[in-house]
Parts: structure tokens; sequence; C-alpha cells
């Protein structure tokens, strides 16, 4: 089991931190999604053919390299198609179809997949193809296409929309089997997302602690609120733990996979909507207000943390996989 | 012998070494009976220098001996102070004189070691603490009390911090010493815990000579090696070195799964959020490990991973009495005796509180609180208790 970053996958994150912070700072991240910044991405970085394989124009690596990724997009709340087009190549595992493949890799082609019925599909207006799992078989539907229809909602997570999307007539191209597992490493892939968020509201929260001042101290060395932030630092630890081992199960050890991808999203949703919370809690009355971020980052929390389903179906999951 | 080599030989050593076929004999005879085995087949002392008695070897070896005895109970608690807090802080802070005195036979099974900080008045605030050590010729002499001193009534000496200078702000006043515990003015009475046992002490002191040498590091520099035995407390706990697997804790989701009942979804869910629990601090632990190994210093993490543990232990055995009921608390349920011992994690080796803290301070630098016994001479300090 490995639960430490390795000298590449520490440049990685590295690459992808410094560039966001320049090329998506919160202030844009407000404006939504920017098809320049995602162009950058891929083609500076290749971030959208991470785990696209070799033949297919990717990079081929793994979900340790793909959550090292999906943690920083996370930490900075990236607007668009990112989590959705990773979403769509992981149920392409199977269905290895070339041209969305090799589209997806040159960041030509944003893609998004149904986790749930139609009417609410994440990044459904800015991603290209829809893939719908129809029982077994994994299907494609080109967004622009005729016979479609996409709705924007209005969505809690102002960085994240979601559409209704209407099939009237419009043709599902069949693309092969639905690859076993997939809600597994969707599990993964969201929960290295969410330890970003969580990762990025702890920071945020700590930064203001040492420059906030109220009854002529620092408001960070405060007991009550420094012991807050030690216990935000306990699940941070725990969280970063797990997302790591249940990225290296995703690689290395499907046995061990199913077990890990429940726990991930039963410790590290609550964990990540928790840190969230309290960050916005401890900025006091200004972290309610619109204009600052801290709700920017309690939303996208609770909008992942109910993404997959309400929590409670990954508890009920690991009852049933520890045999209870 | 690489790393796997290494590991298969140590666990072949425990199976023919550690078996516990006298449980009738005196523990501390077995227990230093089993350290001198321990010593003569080298796995005493794996990381400490050669010179003094130790291997020599790294934190690869150490980790490898302590997986492969996993699954062993070994018998050395009685050592625990002295191979985890005591002897690494001579090693790193001691005279040559001291380490060739002290280590080897420490090392072998032959003396047992204490440590005496801790105090009624000085507990969380160890450094307020009010036993004295007073200039008498060429030596010293002790007078005061401590407490909370695990293994002092088997101890040969004792690791002791004392104030040798009231003058002076009070982390700068105080000097480490080796005290001979056998010494007449020496009293040691045992403390009866919650949960009934009798495993720590409170140590008086009545006019205890201490010879110059066994003064360890400067005088009024205690603090600094109190702060080096700290961290290899921390360590210890964390690293639970010679600790069980676990198997019989009758808190574990294997135990409590046994005697309650699945079918009913609330108590399946509570047991869903034990699990949970459980492997968030196992993988924490493993990726603490994993670090140390990869040359990454865990520093004051490890203050998290020793809070999450104190919290986890009290959360469950507070939840397998809450899931057993009323059985749980009578006629000598394992349960019973786990919920009374479940406290001592939150408060041995800095309580709760402490840790949280030193997370804040450390880890995630955040400003120190304002003090007002940093500057103030000890005798001028309200310390202890105080109506």
């Amino acid at each position: 089991m490995k639960l430490v970053l390795s000298e590449e996958q520490r440049e990685l994150r590295t690459a992808v931190r410094s560039f966001l912070a320049a090329a998506s700072p919160l202030p844009k991240v407000r404006e939504g999604y920017d098809r320049e910044v995602y162009a950058r991405l891929n083609g500076e970085l290749g971030l959208s053919g991470l785990i696209v394989a070799e033949e297919y124009g990717g990079a081929g690596a793994g979900f340790a390299e793909l959550a090292v990724a999906l943690e920083e997009t996370g930490a900075a709340l990236l607007p668009g198609p990112f989590l959705s087009t990773v979403f769509a190549t992981i149920a392409l595992t199977e269905a290895a179809d070339k041209e969305l493949l090799s589209g997806i890799a040159e960041g030509r082609i944003t893609a998004t997949l149904a986790t749930g019925p139609l009417d609410r599909v994440i990044n459904g207006m800015e991603a290209d193809v829809l893939l719908v799992p129809e029982g077994d078989v994994l299907t494609a539907v080109e967004l622009d296409g005729p016979g479609v229809t996409r709705t924007p909602l209005e969505t809690l997570d102002l960085t994240r929309g979601q559409a209704s999307v209407r099939l009237d007539g419009a043709s599902l191209r069949a693309l092969g089997p639905v690859p076993g597992g997939l809600g597994d490493r969707l599990a993964v892939a969201l929960a290295a997302e969410q330890l970003g968020v969580l990762r990025a509201s702890l920071e945020a929260i700590v930064a203001y602690a040492k420059i906030r001042v109220a009854f002529g101290r620092y408001i960070g060395s405060y007991q009550g609120v420094k012991h807050k932030l030690a216990d935000m630092h306990c699940k941070l630890e725990q969280a970063e733990s797990i997302v790591r081992f249940a990225a290296w199960a995703a690689d290395e050890s499907p046995g061990e996979l199913p077990q890990a991808a429940a726990l991930a999203q039963a410790y590290v949703g609550r964990a990540c909507f928790e840190v969230a919370r309290d960050h916005l809690l401890l900025h006091g009355g200004i972290g309610f207000t619109w204009e600052h971020d801290a709700h920017l980052f309690y939303k996208r929390a609770k909008a992942d943390e109910v993404l997959l389903g309400p929590p409670r179906i990954h508890r009920s999951r690991l009852a049933e996989l520890l045999e209870l | 012998m690489n790393l796997d080599e290494y590991q298969l030989a140590a666990r072949a050593w425990l199976e023919e070494n550690a078996a516990d076929d006298s449980p009738e004999s005196d523990p501390v005879v077995r227990s230093k009976e089993f350290m001198a085995k321990l010593y003569d087949a080298g796995y005493s002392g794996i990381t400490w220098p050669e010179r003094w008695g130790g291997q020599g070897l790294t934190q690869a070896e150490e980790r490898a001996f302590s997986t492969a005895a996993r699954d062993f109970t070994l018998p050395i608690y009685v050592f625990s102070i002295g191979l985890g807090m005591t002897g690494p802080t001579l090693v790193d802070r001691g005279t040559d004189e001291q380490r060739e005195r002290f280590v080897r036979p420490l090392l072998r099974g032959e003396e047992i070691w204490c440590q005496l900080f801790s105090e009624p008045g000085a507990g969380s605030d160890v450094a307020s603490l009010q036993t004295r050590a007073v200039r008498d010729g060429d030596g010293w002499v002790v007078n005061g009390q401590k407490v909370w001193t695990s293994v002092a009534h088997h101890a040969d000496w004792g690791l002791l911090l004392a104030r040798t200078d009231v003058e002076v702000p009070k982390h700068k006043g105080l000097t480490m010493f080796v005290v001979d515990m056998r010494h007449p003015g020496v009293t040691v009475r045992p403390l009866k815990d919650m949960s009934g046992r009798s495993n720590f002490n409170e140590i008086f002191f009545d006019d205890v000579p201490i010879p110059d040498e066994h003064r360890v590091g400067e005088v009024n520099d205690g603090w600094s090696v109190a702060v080096t035995t700290l961290l290899h407390e921390r360590l210890s706990i964390s690293a639970g070195v010679g600790m069980g697997t676990g198997r019989d804790d009758p808190t574990a989701l294997a135990a409590l799964r046994e005697v309650v009942d699945t079918s009913d979804p609330l108590v399946r869910d509570e047991l869903v959020e034990l699990h949970i629990r459980n492997r968030a601090l196992a993988l924490f632990n493993q990726r603490l490990a994993q670090e140390t190994k990869a040359g990454i210093f865990p520093g004051a993490r490890g203050s998290a991973a020793k809070l999450l543990l104190a919290e986890l232990t009290l959360y469950q055995a507070d939840l397998g009495t809450r899931l057993v009921g009323p059985d749980s608390v009578v006629d000598g349920h394992p349960l019973s005796h786990a919920i009374s011992l479940s406290p001592a994690m939150s408060l041995g080796g800095g309580t709760n509180e402490i840790m949280r803290n030193i997370v804040g301070d450390r880890v995630l630098g955040l400003p120190p609180e304002p003090r007002v016994d940093k500057t103030v001479p000890f005798k001028d300090l309200k310390v202890g208790t105080q109506g």
C-alpha cells in the first residue's frame, strides 16, 4: 500500500497548483467556465488526458496521479467540466471509444456522465458529450445534436453547474460495456476533489486566524478557535490518508476497492463539509456575505457530499461489505 | 540481509523466544530474562548507537522488528519507560560516562527506569514543578513529591526533573538528574487508578542525595532535556512499541459484532461508524510510518495521531457499553474494564487539550497564547491549585 506521494506526483501537484493559482484565482472562479483556461490546462499540463491510455494520446497515468490533480482542481474550485470529463473518462475504461478518448486527451472534447436521472446532469450546459449507462451498455449522445434540449438548473454550488437534459428523438450511440466498479471509481475521484476543498478551506481560515485581531489578540491564539482548527487538521490528515489508500486500491488492489471507495465517500465527504462549514463560521459575519469566498467552498462541499446520492448509501454499502 | 529477511528472522526468533510459557513466575523476573535474551539476539536498542550497546541500525529495521512483533505481547512492560523515554534521553543528552554506566544495563534488562516529571501541582504545566534540588558540597539534595510515575515500584533509577533556581522564570530554573530509586529517602506509594489497577505511583523525596556526575545537561538547562524526553514519549506512544494486536480488545468491531444484534439497522450504522473511525486513524498512522521510512519526520503531527487515538479510545468503550447494554457494566464484563480504562489515553502523555495546542501552534503555526509565566521569576508565580 502506498500512502505517500512520489517525487513525480509531488511535481505534478506543484505544477497544477501554481498553474491554477495564476490562471484561475477565486475572483475568476466566480466568472465561471473559461475555455481558455481549459485549453491551457490541457495543452500545458495535459490534464484532460491524464488517465487516458497512451494509445489514445493520453498519459496513461493511474488514480494516484488523478487524485493529485483533482485535489488541486477541487482546492481551486475550478469551474467547468473537469470532474465531469474525468467521470466520463472513467466510464469509458472498457468501452474504449477511440474518437471520444483521443478527443478528451487532446482537450477538444469535454464530456459528462449521467450519475442519476437526466434532469440533473453535472456540467450539462458546458460538456460536448453526455454518456448514459443504459443497463450494462454505455451510450453517448452529442449534447448540441438534434433532439437534445438542455436547460440550466439553478444550483446551490455556484462553481459547478447542472443541467436538465431532455432527449427527444436524439440518437444514443452504444459504445460498449459499462465497466465494473464504475461507482467505486467515481467515488474515489470525487473524494480526491473533496480532499482539495477541505484542505483549501482549512488553509483559508488558518491564514485568517493569523491576521484577524479581536479583544487585542489574534483570534488564532484563542483556544476556542485554535482547538477547533486542530480538530479540522486531524480530519485533513485522515482524509488525505484515506484518499491515498483509495487511489492506490483503484490502481493496484481491486479487491480492496469497494470498501476503500465507500470509506472514502463516507469519511471524506462528511469531513469536507464539516471543515468547510467550520471555516465559514470561524470567519464570523463576513463569512456569511456574498462577496466573501467562504460560501463558495461551503456550497461546493455540500453539493459534492450529495453528488453520488444521499451519503447514507455509502454507509450502508460499508455495512454490506463488512457483512454486518 | 535485506529488510524482508531481517523481518522474517525476527519473526522466527520471536516465535521461538516470545512464548509466554511461565505465566505463574514473577513478571519482573520474566521481563528481565526476556530482555537479556533480546539483547543477546541483537534486538535490543535496534537504532541505538553500537558504542553504548545498541545495534546502530536504522528506523527501517526498527519498524521491521515492530511489524514482526505485532502478533506477540512482549513481556517488556517494566522496561517501557527506560526504552521509550529515559534511555533515548541519556543517549541524546547524557555524558559519555553516563551512557557507559546506564545504557547497556538497560538494554540487557538489568536495570529498570522510571521518569519523574509530573507533580500534584504540575501536570500539563510540568515546568511549574516545585521539587527542589539544592547544592550540597559537590552534589545535590532533593526534596519534594512526584506523581503518575509508572513502574516506579520496580525501578532502580529515575530520570528526575527538579527546580534548582527560583529567582529566574520557571523554564530557566530546572535541572535534570538521575536519581537512585533504592535510596532510603525515596518513598514509593502505589496509586490506585479508576480501573482499580495500581500501575503508577506517587513518590516522596526526603533529603535524597545526588552526585553531580548524575546531572544530565547543564545546571538550569533541564527543560530542554525534558523536551527531548517528552518527544520520545510521544513517539513511543504512537509507535505502540510492545503493544498487543488489539485482537482481545472488547471494544473492537470484531468483538462487538459477535455480541450485538446486527439485524438492527441502528446498531449496524453505529458499527459502520466505528469501522470508519478505526480505518481513518489506522491509515493515518500507516501514512506517518511510510513518511518516516521515506525520511519525512512527522514531528508535531504525531500529536494529532495521539489525540485521535485518545478520542477513539473514549468513543469505542462508550459505544461498546451502549450497544451491549446492562450486561456491560456488571459481573466483571470486559467492557466494564474498558470504559474505566478509556480516559487514560486522553490524560497520559499530554492531555487532549495540550495536544490541540501543539497541533495548533506547531503544525498550523497559529499565534501562541499570551503568557504571564514566561518572564516572572518562579518565586513570584502562582502555581498548582490555589483558592
